[in-house]
């Protein structure tokens, strides 16, 4: 490439008159630099592209990591039985009813027993997180045989404790100690000569829900509510779709009412999502009566928008199978719909699912149009059905991000991650699905 | 009965009328030709009786389950006391609202006595729907299917029929794309002509002054609510602006060097790493924009001793840029790839250096592409919402300073619609009313740069 622009300079200098080569030969360094300066600007863009790829991923993955881990303390618990059931009847009511949170008090006034003051305990008091109490009544409802004994117990801190203990460099280079006081940072140091703290894997993160409190909250109703509703998108949009894409590559004719449903399929992809959401709430909520906040309303609403996305995959999947196969089968005496069915849908079907994956990773990370028909709700619920009220990973995301806890930001951080490893992993299926099945003809 | 159920014994009458249709066809064939004498294969007859026992029956089913809970609501509005009776629509659709509550045993308490005749007729009117509903729906059933497996003859052209019907249904699912477009049109068009009702539209489209608050009392402060939309279409299109700065530059360079000067290699690792930025959700684009970008922005204009807002539209716009990058870039991309090599072989042999070739050139031809492209990233960058909910502000300032704090039409149908609201207010009218511009401006942007894109193809093809 770089020897055709040289060819008028190398010609022979007969056949040019020398004027006209002393002006291409003085303009040619400057020509030269031109170039040489445009390559670097589409480098340069390429490298800022890649570089605030980098930025976002690195920005997120810093700020989430420490919700994976969480702070805990080890804690002698007496499982006393005049706390816990003072009446001996080990009735189940009385046994999840009982003052749980006064065995962690005991059990922390044991381990500093110089604390007396009234308000110092409780600053002592508010180094476990409120949450520890479910842990211990927990066990007990497992194990009733627990009470009476003692036993070494890891709970979990208080969130503002964590957040310390995770930047605790920071916090001494700029001599403060945060939301702690000097003495809870004084306990906390004595524990930690002890060995009784320790960054454990955060489980909670996994298996709970929303909560107000950092330490408790954690993703799984989210992602059970963006699995019900992704199951109703794709048991809509999916056969939908494809059956669209059938009709249109296969049967239709070519007249007016083809070409509007090909320019409407073509101006919804590009319509913005929100309008959809203005669509659920006027059309599914306010007209049909539907209940808000339902994975049965967000997957509709869904489907509507990742239809046009698996139509148009999906029919690019059908012109890829050669016309000789249609052909073939109508020689045999097979019907149109019998072409179609028996032999072009099977050969297509890799290629509407690659379409059909993409779509629904969209649909998994969609938020805007969710909002409208009621899916932000604080839901504390795992929903058990698509008539539930639920919310999805990304609109937790969302409402994470507006608490303003700082433990929230890592715990926001950090359900993006987990919404990001799907993604990466649907993604994925696609491409190993279009590789592994891809034929070229 | 519950739907469900009732979908159960749907679905297991269809199998027993497949089954049925199959074995009629088969008895019916002439002894000595054996199948040969039937018209289609005996699947189809099964097939037949089948999609003729279900479709009427599920066609039945979703009407009813759709218009049930208002014509039951209708049938027991009489029971209402009088006084409740001759409310406004307004206060009574709370009522009916606390009914169904009452009736699906959400709440606590007990009801309201007033409304106790209602709420027993309501149940008893629900019970005996259900009931109906299943007579109904399971006589039908029997109907199809017994009718049909009646007409059933070697003569009967059965494939054909089955085939028809599935090529209506095909028909029918290839509709939904014009059912879904007639029905943003019309649930956005009807509540903002009932919002035009109350709000002359060249307030709204000419308007200066944005603010929704409606107050109880009309001598409270701000008690007179405008609604003025300028200020929002300034800030939408301030932010756009920005966002294509960012991306059009950036995503049309690498589209040229990824497609004109980058070895095979290298575009190949490259071209799906820069398009892992249009799959990021934009609700992470919006946490990234809002704690790691604004406070980045703010903190770099203190130090040159520029006040920056805290939610400034710079920020929004930069992310909103980035996010649009890989779109400009794929989009610009293909229609370079589709300038014939042929343009540029002319171009080298003229003397031409690459760079000259490819602004001269190659860019000249591809656009009305590009600017086709660039369209249909405008709309984008318009219809964005994520983004701007979380990093732009909430107040209508009129101003084209991209450090100050501006509102977009999306951040405004979001904050007027979330959260519990009666639906016929003002407040959430002006959201449709946004709405129906939005969808509007977006889709002639689309029609345009499609029809652009598609008269640029033309060209080459």
């Amino acid at each position: 490439m770089t020897d055709t622009h040289k060819l008028p300079v190398d010609m022979p200098a007969s056949k040019f008159p020398a004027s006209a080569k002393d002006i291409v030969q003085a303009g040619l360094s400057r020509r030269y630099a031109a170039e040489k300066r445009f390559r670097i600007y589409g480098i340069i863009s390429v490298a800022l592209g890649l570089l605030f790829l980098v930025v976002l991923l690195a920005s997120i993955i810093s700020k989430g990591l420490p919700a994976f881990t969480y702070t805990h303390v080890q804690l002698p618990i007496t499982y006393d039985a005049s706390v816990i059931d003072p009446e001996g009847t080990r009735d189940l009511d009385a046994l999840s009813g009982a003052n749980y949170a006064a065995l962690v008090k005991s059990s922390l006034r044991e381990l500093f027993p110089q604390v007396s003051d009234r308000s110092e305990l409780r600053r002592l008091y508010a180094l476990i997180s409120s949450g520890a109490d479910f842990t211990l009544r927990n066990r007990v409802l497992e194990d009733p045989g627990l009470i009476g004994a003692q036993e070494m117990l890891w709970l979990p801190v208080d969130d503002d404790v964590d957040s310390f203990l995770q930047m605790a460099d920071l916090y001494a280079e700029a001599g403060s100690s945060g939301r702690l006081t000097q003495e809870q940072v004084d306990w906390l140091r004595q524990l930690e000569e002890s060995d009784k703290l320790e960054s454990q894997f955060n489980s909670t993160f996994f298996t709970s829900s929303d909560s107000r409190e950092p330490e408790q909250a954690g993703i799984r109703g989210a992602l059970v509510g963006s699995a019900l509703t992704l199951l109703v998108t794709l048991l809509l949009s999916f056969p939908i779709g494809v059956a669209a894409a059938v009709y249109l590559e296969e049967f239709a004719p070519r007249n007016r009412w083809t070409d509007l449903i090909e320019v409407n399929i073509n101006n919804l992809a590009a319509v913005p999502s929100i309008i959809f959401g203005l669509l659920g709430l006027a059309v599914f909520i306010n007209f049909f009566g539907l209940p808000r906040s339902a994975p049965l309303v967000g997957g509709l609403v869904l489907s509507l928008m990742t239809l046009p996305t698996i139509i148009i995959a999906s029919r690019a999947a059908l012109k890829s199978v050669p016309p000789s196969i249609r052909e073939g089968a109508l020689g045999i005496g097979a019907s149109k719909m019998q072409t179609v069915t028996h032999h072009v849908l099977p050969l297509a079907m890799p290629g509407m699912m690659t379409g059909t994956i993409i779509g629904m990773a969209q649909a998994l990370g969609e938020s805007a149009p969710l909002l409208m028909i009621g899916m932000v709700a604080f839901i504390v619920e795992v929903p058990s059905g698509i008539f539930d009220s639920a919310t999805v990973l990304p609109v937790q995301i969302f409402l994470w991000a507006d608490s303003p806890e700082r433990a929230f930001v890592a715990r926001t951080s950090a359900a993006i991650m987990v919404l990001l490893a799907f993604l990466v992993l649907m993604n994925g299926l696609a491409v190993m699905l279009r590789k592994r099945f891809e034929k070229r003809w | 009965m519950s739907p469900a159920t009732i979908l159960i014994v749907l679905l297991i009458l269809t199998l027993v009328s497949f089954g049925l249709g199959r074995s009629r066809s088969l008895s019916l064939a002439h002894a000595d030709q054996g199948r040969k004498s039937l018209h289609s294969l005996p699947g189809y007859y099964g097939t037949l009786t089948a999609l003729w026992c279900a479709i009427p029956a599920l066609v039945i089913l979703g009407l009813w389950l759709a218009f049930q809970t208002d014509i039951i609501t209708h049938l027991v509005i009489p029971d209402l006391p009088a006084e409740i009776q001759n409310l406004p629509e307004s206060r009574l659709n709370l009522v009916i609202n606390n009914l169904h509550n009452e009736v699906a045993g959400n709440t606590f308490g007990d009801p309201d006595p007033s409304l106790k005749p209602a709420i027993d007729h309501y149940i008893q009117l629900q019970q005996t729907s259900r009931l109906a509903l299943a007579v109904v729906i399971i006589v039908l059933a029997m109907l199809g299917g017994a009718l049909t497996w009646r007409s059933i003859s070697p003569a009967l052209r059965a494939r054909n029929h089955v085939e028809n019907i599935l090529k209506l249904l095909l028909i029918l699912c290839s509709s939904i794309a014009i059912l879904t477009t007639i029905g943003i049109v019309l649930s956005v068009l009807f509540e903002a002509i009932r919002f035009f009702q109350a709000v002359p539209v060249t307030d709204f489209l000419f308007g200066l002054k944005w603010s929704p608050q409606t107050a109880i009392r009309a001598d409270q402060v701000g008690s007179s609510s405008s609604f003025g939309a300028v200020p929002m279409f300034v800030g939408t299109l301030l932010i756009s602006f920005i966002a294509m700065l960012v991306a059009v530059p950036i995503g049309l360079m690498s589209a040229i060097y990824l497609s004109e000067y980058a070895n095979r290699k290298f575009r190949s690792v490259v071209k799906p790493l820069l398009e892992i930025l249009a799959g990021v959700p934009t609700v992470v684009y919006g946490f990234f924009a809002a704690l790691t970008v604004a406070p980045l922005i703010r903190d770099s204009g203190g130090l040159l001793g520029l006040s920056v807002s805290s939610e400034s539209a710079l920020a929004a716009g930069l992310v909103m840029g980035i996010m649009i990058i890989p779109f400009v870039s794929s989009l610009s991309d293909d229609v370079i790839n589709a300038v014939p090599q042929s343009m540029r072989d002319g171009s080298y042999g003229l003397g031409a250096t690459q760079s000259e070739t490819i602004r001269l050139v190659v860019l000249r031809a591809a656009l009305p592409g590009i600017v086709g492209g660039v369209l249909l990233a405008v709309s984008r960058a318009i219809g964005e919402t994520m983004i701007v909910v979380m990093a732009a502000g909430l107040a209508a300032n009129l101003t084209a300073n991209p450090l100050e704090s501006v509102t977009t039409v999306t951040v405004q149908i979001v904050t007027l619609l979330v959260g519990d609201q009666e639906f016929n207010s003002t407040k959430t009218l002006a959201a449709f009313a946004l709405g129906l511009v939005l969808f509007v401006v977006t889709l002639s942007l689309n029609v345009i740069a499609l029809y652009v894109v598609r008269k640029y193809r033309e060209q080459y093809e």
